[in-house]
């Protein structure tokens, strides 16, 4: 998967769960300051992205996924 | 010896301080909107000098007074806590105490949130096992006393009160199979722990893990008591947070329930959440006696405990 594969696949979740417009998930943008995705929203990303993409991410891991850039790179190594 | 045990009425109460989210915006960094949307709470009741064994045999007493039987007729007291300052005598016989109950057996059990299904569990078995004939079950909790109140991701969310269910024996079991547990390995993530502990969570762990383990159990708890979701009259999950009940509920296909949201006023009460919320939706009358009612409890431990009761 390409990484902006991954991303589209990620602006599909936050749309769903947190009512992100997909225009605006590109790699750059923060999850909380950017995009508003509060941290319990950020927990529905993050087991629906486990769901879509295969990969385990770990609680511990959570709080390192600040931009959407870090987020798909986490997938990209873990997938 | 019964073949099954029924809750024949319930009883709650709250302490009369109202604490908005105004007012808390006052004490941290926090803002009414943030906790509505957070978690769904306006405002909590915190008591002043009430104890957990003051809440508790309130909240018995109203029971018992609805139940048609008399303090002579209990001979089993339960109270699930896990916020009693005072340790010995026991919460359990300090109601004894306030009710003029002879002779019970008398315990508390701590398993926090998920406390009043442990009970109602323990309660149940004890009358199909012929220990106990007439039970008062009790979840009473004063979180306010192990709330650090400079802790704005923790303060928001608790509540004191108490709930209490008065069992009996039944022909027909009104109270369903439990589903019980636990997730040991995930214990540190909500602690109240130490020589002056205070309420620790990491909140986001714990909305996962409510959020993707609980569903099915309560399934399971509904498929033992041989009742299909939507056949429920009521929801009543422990009221953490409304982002966990009603994904929830909807992960269950609850589609004829009531759902408990008694959090909006109340908060987080931990062991008392449970009863207080069901007692509430049995006095609007917004469930019919004989109804199927899914309890589950959640949180501390991590424990989980819930079953299929019908109302009274």
């Amino acid at each position: 998967m390409t990484r902006d594969e991954i991303t589209a696949g990620l602006a599909e979740i936050l749309e769903e769960v947190a009512g992100v417009n997909p225009d605006d998930v590109v790699e750059g943008k923060s999850f909380t300051d950017d995009l508003d995705v509060d941290s319990l929203s950020m927990v529905e990303v993050v087991v629906a992205a486990e769901e879509k993409f295969g990969v385990k991410i770990p609680d511990d891991e959570v709080q390192n996924l600040r931009t959407v850039g870090d987020a798909v790179s986490y997938i990209e190594k873990a997938g | 010896m019964s073949p099954g045990s029924k809750i024949v009425s319930l009883g709650h109460y709250q302490p009369s301080r109202v604490l908005t989210n105004d007012d808390l915006a006052q004490l941290v960094d926090t803002t009414d909107e943030w906790i509505r949307s957070r978690v769904g709470i306006a405002e909590r009741r915190i008591a002043g000098d009430e104890t957990v064994a003051d809440m508790a045999s309130a909240a018995a007493e109203k029971a018992l007074a609805s139940s048609g039987l008399t303090a002579a007729d209990i001979d089993l007291v339960v109270v699930a806590t896990c916020s009693s300052i005072d340790r010995c005598p026991n919460v359990a016989t300090r109601v004894a105490a306030r009710l003029g109950i002879r002779a019970p057996g008398a315990y508390d059990l701590n398993t926090a949130c998920s406390g009043f299904s442990y009970g109602l569990a323990t309660v149940d078995h004890a009358i199909r096992a012929g220990a106990a004939r007439n039970a008062i079950v009790v979840g009473s909790e004063k979180l306010s006393d192990l709330t650090d109140w400079t802790d704005r991701s923790t303060c928001v969310l608790f509540g004191d009160a108490a709930g209490a269910a008065v069992v009996t024996g039944a022909d027909e079991p009104g109270i369903g199979p439990v589903v019980w547990g636990s997730d040991p390995e995930k214990g540190q993530v909500l602690r109240i722990e130490g020589w002056r502990p205070y309420i620790y969570q990491d909140g986001q762990t714990v909305f996962r893990w409510a959020t993707t383990v609980l569903a099915p159990l309560a399934l399971e708890a509904c498929a033992k008591a041989g009742v299909e979701p939507r056949e429920l009259a009521a929801f009543v999950p422990h009221q953490a947070n409304l982002r966990i009940i009603e994904p929830l509920a909807r992960k269950l296909g609850v589609t004829n329930a009531v759902i408990a949201r008694d959090i909006v006023e109340s908060g987080n009460t931990s062991a008392a959440s449970v009863p207080l919320a069901l007692s509430k939706l049995v006095e609007r009358r917004e469930v019919p006696s004989g109804a199927p009612a899914l309890l589950f409890g959640f949180g501390g431990g991590l424990t989980y405990a819930g079953q299929v009761v019908r109302c009274p």
